[in-house]
């Protein structure tokens, strides 16, 4: 009796289990089909199958065309990865100085005005950012920042604002106790020696998870960078080339060295969001509970 | 409540008071030092050895009165009219006359600036004081070099938040306080400076925005607002449950490859929108590669419209976008399904509930506490999505019954972005921006004091 109905059992939870993998199986394959058309397209043959929209996703004939293309130094590309990569970068280094600082300052230390910075910072993020777009583009072309100065432009406006994505931080340091700041004050160490010989030591998972959403941020930003660097070639980053190139109607041959263009973006940047993966979930689910 | 308001502004009206009645004991009371110090900021300290706080004070009223008479009064003296000198051609030589931008932009600024000076002096008085009480007292003043290291010890708050303070003051504050008066201008296409000149309108841009007429906009910022509602409420919810559902399918007990299905989904995040979205927006174009399958497979025989319809640009950009959010999400319900007690479980289990149940009345309310404000924020950033419509639309379908450029997937940002670049008409894009701001504090507000977490803290426990 007891027998049949684990029997039961166990085969209801087989049909569940299948049922279940079923589902996986399928989830996997739409949110994977984006990604294989991309790669098939860019290795799509552009000598003999022209570089357009065509009504089928493997290339009839496979070939590194697009790449050559990308590599030869026909267009600029070479040029928008690399303004791309050093935007990347500094903007990785500066945001997460500045967010770890600001972040110190409010989650450690009680100053007057503390709750009307942050609540004042908070209405400010209410606005949306384009809102500032003309006045930040005056601002920058004042300094040569702009067309032929927009990497250094970018880098500036995306860090001079950073101080205000402090939450996620600010909920990581509130989690490591204050007793033992008050040890260490007590032991005669100064607020700076605990900020850099203690608290930084800690937050390993943390300045990489900003450092992370930082590094990420520029590859995307098609708004400021377009609009920086607007008319200017040579400035653009990828996001604001490749976008164009789909867009813009008389690119159509462009169709597939987009691809390759986006799969020669993407690679660096999802290795790199791979392997640190673990400290992305902690920071995000983190951020979420904290609200 | 209104009593309570009464009181804070009686209050703030008593501090205000006794505020100038210290300056005033202190002017009479204080010795010639700190008398002096009312017209040279920083004098006191000086005389009494505080070099660097003197200092400080002393270069701060010099760079005042620098700017000032170099470029700050002449804008603030024009701040009312916007400039009244039009640029001519004389011959063929352009005589430039005032330039309403910067008269608007550093105008702004002055008023910004002499309110803190006043506060500098204010500050600067309140030094002297105190020093002079501690000196009558019979207590030594702090040594520079004090001073100095308190910097990096009680002070250090100060040198962490200046820079961040001053970069979001000159590259946000004042960016936005610039583009809100805009909005109380005629700044447009047909008034660019440096070539004309703009000027105050008072309140008819935002009359424009509520006028029904064939110039007015309320038409329009009705139909970009319905759809940007519309538009959070499902690309947040959708993708909240969907992505609550993937990540149980995932923790499953005899699920195998858990790591290798998550890793799938994370693709999307690792994988910069603007490559996967644009190809994405191709895969669905009337060329594209899912018409031509549906095609030769002899499904449909004209191509669907999946952008060129309002309608079901709509729903396929919410599919899209559910996409993008259900990894997201997954990985933050997976983080939290896994610290709901398991006795929890267990309980239900004997008590005889089956798995619906169990999700309904344990998994689904425990979510939803502890991620409430989260989906706050996810709402307001939906509210803003930018990347996600533009890269798959543009706004996109347009038509002559939409002012402004708009199209019907445009989100208010989105159409704020075209009148900016493609329209020039910053005046209704400031006007737009401040509506946008109002929906999201409205929204943020309203949720905000709703959420069971904020209203009882120790709820879930």
């Amino acid at each position: 009796m007891n027998d049949k109905k684990y029997a039961s059992m166990s085969k209801r939870r087989a049909i569940g289990n299948a049922i279940s993998y079923v589902l996986l199986i399928l989830i996997s394959i739409i949110w994977l089909f984006p990604f294989f058309g991309l790669i098939m397209q860019s290795f799509r043959s552009y000598s003999s199958e022209y570089g357009g929209m065509v009504n089928y996703i493997i290339p009839k004939k496979f070939s590194l065309d697009n790449y050559r293309f990308l590599l030869s130094g026909e267009t600029n590309y070479l040029i928008w990865y690399k303004n791309t990569v050093i935007i990347a970068i500094i903007v990785a280094i500066l945001q997460t100085i500045i967010v770890l600082c600001v972040s110190y300052a409010l989650s450690r230390m009680r100053f007057k005005g503390r709750e009307l910075l942050m609540r004042f910072w908070l209405i400010l993020g209410m606005f949306p950012g384009f809102l500032t777009m003309i006045c930040l583009y005056f601002l920058l072309k004042q300094f040569g920042l702009t067309q032929a100065g927009a990497v250094p432009g970018l880098i500036l406006v995306y860090v001079a604002s950073s101080g205000m994505g402090y939450y996620v931080c600010t909920g990581y340091f509130d989690t490591i106790p204050k007793a033992l700041d008050e040890a260490a004050r007590i032991d005669g160490a100064t607020r700076a020696r605990i900020f850099f010989e203690m608290i930084i030591p800690m937050s390993k998972p943390i300045i990489i998870y900003t450092a992370l959403v930082a590094f990420m941020a520029p590859w995307c930003d098609y708004i400021f960078a377009s609009y920086v660097a607007f008319g200017n070639d040579k400035s653009y980053n990828v996001a604001v080339a490749m976008t164009r190139w789909v867009w813009t109607n008389d690119y159509q041959g462009y169709f597939t060295r987009f691809c390759a263009g986006g799969i020669l973006v993407a690679i660096p940047v999802t290795i790199l969001f791979m392997a640190l993966q673990k400290y992305y979930v902690e920071g995000v689910t983190g951020g979420a509970v904290k609200g | 409540m209104a009593a309570n308001t009464e009181k804070q502004s009686t209050n703030a009206f008593a501090a205000v008071g006794r505020d100038i009645a210290e300056i005033g004991t202190t002017f009479v009371r204080g010795d010639w030092k700190t008398k002096l110090s009312y017209l040279i900021f920083g004098f006191g300290p000086l005389m009494r050895g505080q070099i660097f706080k003197g200092l400080g004070y002393l270069i701060l009223e010099l760079l005042f009165i620098w700017y000032m008479i170099g470029f700050g009064g002449k804008y603030l003296s024009k701040f009312s009219t916007l400039g009244t000198v039009a640029t001519q051609k004389v011959g063929r030589k352009t005589v430039y006359g005032d330039n309403s931008f910067m008269i608007l932009l550093f105008g702004i600024l002055t008023i910004i600036i002499i309110a803190a000076i006043i506060l500098v002096w204010r500050m600067n008085i309140r030094e002297n004081l105190r020093e002079e009480t501690a000196l009558k007292e019979g207590k030594a003043l702090a040594s520079n070099k004090k001073f100095l290291a308190s910097l990096l010890d009680e002070n250090f708050d100060k040198t962490l938040l200046t820079l961040p303070c001053l970069g979001i003051f000159v590259f946000t504050v004042l960016p936005i306080i610039f583009m809100i008066c805009v909005a109380f201008t005629n700044y447009d296409a047909n008034h660019q400076s440096p070539t004309n000149l703009f000027t105050w309108v008072g309140l008819e841009n935002f009359r424009n925005l509520f006028s029904f007429g064939s110039t007015g906009f309320a038409g329009t910022f009705l139909t970009v607002l319905s759809w940007t509602l519309i538009w959070a409420f499902f690309a947040t919810f959708i993708d909240y449950f969907l992505g609550l559902a993937v990540a149980m399918l995932i923790n499953k007990k005899g699920i195998k490859f858990k790591k290798l299905w998550r890793t799938i989904l994370v693709l999307t995040i690792a994988v910069p929108q603007f490559v996967s979205l644009l190809y994405i927006m191709k895969m669905f174009a009337s060329d594209g590669i899912v018409n031509a399958y549906l095609m030769k497979w002899g499904w449909i025989t004209s191509p669907i419209p999946f952008w060129t319809d309002p309608t079901l640009a709509k729903i396929t950009i919410i599919v899209v976008n559910i996409w993008v959010g259900i990894p997201y999400l997954m990985l933050i319900a997976t983080g939290l399904l896994m610290n709901i007690p398991e006795d929890l479980y267990e309980s239900a289990r004997i008590d005889g509930a089956n798995p619906f149940q169990m999700f309904w009345s344990i998994t689904l309310p425990y979510m939803l506490f502890v991620t409430g404000p989260f989906l706050l924020t996810q709402f307001t950033n939906n509210l803003n999505n930018f990347n996600v419509i533009y890269l798959l639309t543009q706004g996109r379908p347009q038509s002559m019954k939409l002012t402004g450029n708009a199209g019907y997937t445009d989100l208010l940002v989105t159409w704020l972005y075209k009148m900016t670049v493609t329209d020039t008409n910053y005046k209704m894009a400031a006007v737009i921006g401040i509506m946008v701001f109002l929906v999201t504090a409205v929204v943020s507000l309203v949720v905000y004091n709703m959420l069971p977490s904020v209203k009882d803290e120790e709820g879930f426990q």
